[in-house]
């Protein structure tokens, strides 16, 4: 039997994931593990789709299609779909051998899923004592709010981000998509590489309950000090800082062209008057940090007349060049474009037997010896039943033909 | 759940990490002491100048920076001058006894000091050292010098929000930091996964504008696909629907404001449904609103008039209720939806208590116990934090 399992290198090599669920909290996580060599092997069903793969825009074409969402295929690259319906009792019965023989389970269905359907952690322990279980939802698995199911742009507002996010004199703006669960993405994956540990060091298994609110709030930890010590409530300040003066988005030469400029201090600010040359930016109440943030609504003004004609590219480089802090506000394609993530590799391209060939973004780190790759783009749904049901669990070809003129592969 | 100490050790306890970092590399070393790390802090002589940073917490015995204080509770603190042949000595002798070096200076400086990835490396081979840096240690932005706000513009964040008719903005807290901190912490522990099957420790390369495209999530993919530049639209989800209609999603209530959008899919469906009952329970729900067939209703491809419409009687019932009823409603029709918190509807928020997410600790810079968020790494239902830790305190 040919078995059409890709080649995987790195240091996690030797790890095993099976992934339940949809979304991102969850496979986002395994995207970081897949990304470095785990084998990630993602239960789908035809029945329940990922809503990763069916809600969300851009689909190639603009044409929506189970196989067509990029929302999908940049959280699955280098991974394996194996299809099974787990309303069924032989389908459970193949994702308990999956589990059997894997280092990590990742799922983000509702609390007591898993356990309803005999796959939740406890039941697994009996047949993999090593097994780790991370189960990331919204607010965790206990709690008054445990069981509150809810998306992740409605949880960054629950976490503080939304109220700090827009101009003072208007109603909150929203961030993109789901922004907290990249954050308990991050927290997910520290969390299973420290519970892998614990099980080199213990020989037993171990269950994660992560709640995405509250790693969330981890980057909401100052304002959250701040009401502590002095009920202070920090409020959006538009673009501005209580740090540097002038801080803010100024627009340049073109359609939405913006460069972002800050000054930090007294000595910054003269290298950046200077540059301007004009005769408001000479005037030498300007330079004492206290006369510009009396005056920054001013300078905001001023400062926006001087970039408005200029290219954002060459304000950039010029106002770098001077030593002054500035960097363009890169749009979506500009990041494709940028010098830096180029070099990088940040973004790689993968193919895809639908979407042809498309961007997807790899690791924000680099190890030197072992950089994480962007091996193959995201699996069809089932792509490797057969590989795996045929390949890693051993079933006769005979067998998995049975299994197909059932519902248990749907 | 029992109390918060716990004789339980957290996961990487008896592993060290000597952390150099500033503001960039802060929470990088708190994440490492959060799972076990003993971190030990090193400070320049006069201390770190982040903790001069404002916002400051006042206190008793002085002021502090309140991000300085958050990212760096329980680590140890160690004064230690590498500008002297003395200090980078002693820094070297150190450098043997730990796991992990963290560090956030510009890219060849350490090297320039003698105490660079070559000279560690080959001193020490299994030791892994976390570089993070605003664009990494390479590369034609290396070295160039940025804050949040340019991290943020630069990494694609600050793009996608703000008004359409103003400036795009970035989020007033630094966040920047946070996702590079955070990240760093996974390509850390992965370095540390390699180095327990080899023995060989790695340079693992940090690039805080990279760190900001999981933020991005799926936008940067409109510009691939399609060739679309998504654009920011204030309180209203844009993305969802193939006729470009944007989904409102911030609405004024009488005490603040409260999320919530008209979705599709069965939880969707449930939810738009519950908000229709609940209206027209308070006599606010007009007939158009309630002769929609949610179970036919596309959120994918509604077109903008018929959205506008709907969210006008929405918007007018809102107004009426506080951000409590709106939780309660929620849980109780089952509404796709949350309030706008601010930091005093997170401290008193019910959920983070009953689930001891907050731990208290001595600050001696203020000269008070401080209230912070500390157990998110809650294993086999033992919750672990800094406050509990073998460093503790700060």
């Amino acid at each position: 039997m040919t078995v059409d399992l890709p080649e995987r290198n790195g240091p996690l090599a030797e790890i095993h994931v099976v992934e339940f669920g949809g979304y991102g909290a969850g496979p986002a996580v395994g995207k970081s593990l897949a990304e470095h060599g785990a084998e990630v092997i993602r239960i789908e069903s035809m029945l329940r789709l990922d809503g990763f793969r069916t809600n969300y825009p851009p689909y190639t074409g603009n044409i929506p299609g189970v196989e067509r969402a990029a929302m999908f295929a940049i959280t699955n690259d280098n991974k394996l779909s194996v299809s099974l319906n787990l309303k069924s009792e032989k389908g459970r019965d193949l994702a308990i051998k999956l589990i059997e023989r894997a280092d990590v389970v990742v799922e983000n269905f509702t609390p007591g899923s898993m356990d309803r359907l005999g796959l939740g952690h406890d039941a697994m322990m009996s047949r993999n004592q090593k097994l780790v279980t991370l189960s990331t939802c919204n607010q965790g698995r206990t709690g008054p709010q445990a069981n509150r199911a809810g998306f992740g742009s409605h949880l960054t507002s629950l976490s503080g981000f939304t109220e700090l996010t827009g101009w003072p004199d208007r109603q909150p703006a929203l961030l993109w998509g789901p922004y907290i669960d990249y954050i308990a993405v991050a927290y997910g994956a520290v969390a299973v590489l420290a519970a892998l540990e614990q099980v080199r060091r213990t020989g037993v298994g171990c269950h994660i309950d992560l709640s995405q609110y509250e790693t969330g709030i981890q980057f909401m930890a100052p304002a959250l000090l701040r009401y502590f010590v002095s009920g202070e409530v920090t409020h959006r300040e538009g673009n501005r800082d209580p740090n540097a003066v002038p801080h803010a988005v100024f627009p340049c030469l073109g359609e939405q062209k913006w460069c972002a400029i800050s000054i930090h201090d007294d000595a910054e600010w003269l290298r950046f008057a200077n540059e301007v040359g004009e005769p408001w930016a000479k005037e030498p109440e300007l330079s004492l940090v206290s006369e510009r943030r009396a005056q920054e609504d001013r300078l905001e003004e001023l400062i926006s007349g001087w970039t408005a004609g200029q290219s954002r590219e060459s304000l950039v480089e010029r106002l770098r060049k001077a030593g002054v802090h500035a960097a363009p506000v890169n749009d979506m394609g500009d990041l494709y474009a940028d010098p830096q993530l180029r070099y990088r590799g940040t973004f790689q391209r993968v193919d895809h037997p639908v979407m042809g060939e498309h961007a997807v973004p790899g690791p924000p780190f680099i190890l030197s010896d072992t950089p994480g790759k962007v091996t193959h783009g995201a699996p069809t749904v089932g792509q490797h039943t057969e590989a795996v049901l045929c390949g890693i669990l051993g079933l006769s070809k005979a067998e998995f033909e049975e299994l197909q003129l059932s519902d248990v592969l749907k | 759940m029992a109390g918060s100490v716990e004789q339980t050790p957290a996961p990487l306890s008896g592993l060290r990490a000597l952390d150099l970092t500033g503001e960039l590399g802060w929470l990088l070393g708190r994440i490492l002491a959060d799972v076990g790390v003993e971190v030990q802090k090193i400070d320049p002589p006069g201390g770190d100048p982040g903790r001069n940073m404002e916002p400051v917490l006042e206190g008793p015995n002085g002021s502090v920076s309140a991000s300085w204080v958050a990212y760096n509770m329980g680590k140890s603190r160690l004064d230690l001058d590498l500008g002297t042949v003395e200090g980078r000595e002693r820094f070297l002798e150190l450098a043997g006894e730990v796991d992990f070096i963290l560090e956030s200076e510009e890219p060849g400086v350490l090297d320039d000091l003698g105490i660079g990835w070559s000279i560690l490396h080959e001193r020490y081979p299994s030791l892994i050292l976390t570089s993070v840096t605003p664009y990494g240690q390479d590369g034609p932005l290396a070295g160039v010098p940025a804050s949040d706000l340019e991290l943020m513009s630069a990494g694609g964040a600050v793009w996608l929000t703000g008004d359409a008719d103003r400036p795009p903005v970035r989020m007033t807290l630094p966040q920047s930091i946070c996702w590079a901190g955070s990240y760093a912490a996974v390509g850390t522990l992965i370095a540390h996964h390699h180095r327990q099957i080899t023995g060989q420790g790695q340079h693992v390369d940090m690039s805080a504008q990279a760190g900001l495209l999981p933020a991005l999530v799926h936008a940067p993919s409109f510009f691939d696909l399609l060739g679309e530049n998504p654009l920011r639209a204030g309180g209203y989800l844009v993305g969802r629907n193939i006729n470009g209609a944007a989904m409102r999603n911030i609405w004024p209530c009488r005490d603040g404001y409260v999320t919530w959008a008209i979705y599709g899919g069965a939880a969707g469906r449930q939810s738009n449904r519950g908000m229709v009952e609940w209206m027209d329970d308070n006599g606010m729900a007009p007939e158009s609103l309630k002769s929609v067939d949610w179970s036919t209703f596309d959120v994918a491809t509604v077109t903008l008039a018929e959205v506008s419409e709907m969210e006008a009687a929405i918007a007018a019932f809102l107004e009426t209720v506080s951000k409590a009823e709106f939780l309660e409603q929620a849980d109780a029709r089952r509404l796709l939806g949350y309030v706008v918190s601010t930091a005093a509807d997170i401290a008193a928020d019910e959920q983070l208590e009953a689930r001891q997410v907050w731990s208290e600790s001595f600050v001696p810079e203020l000269g008070q116990t401080l209230r912070f968020p500390d157990g998110w790494l809650k294993i086999d239902g033992i919750r672990h934090g800094v406050a509990s830790s073998a460093s503790g305190g700060m």
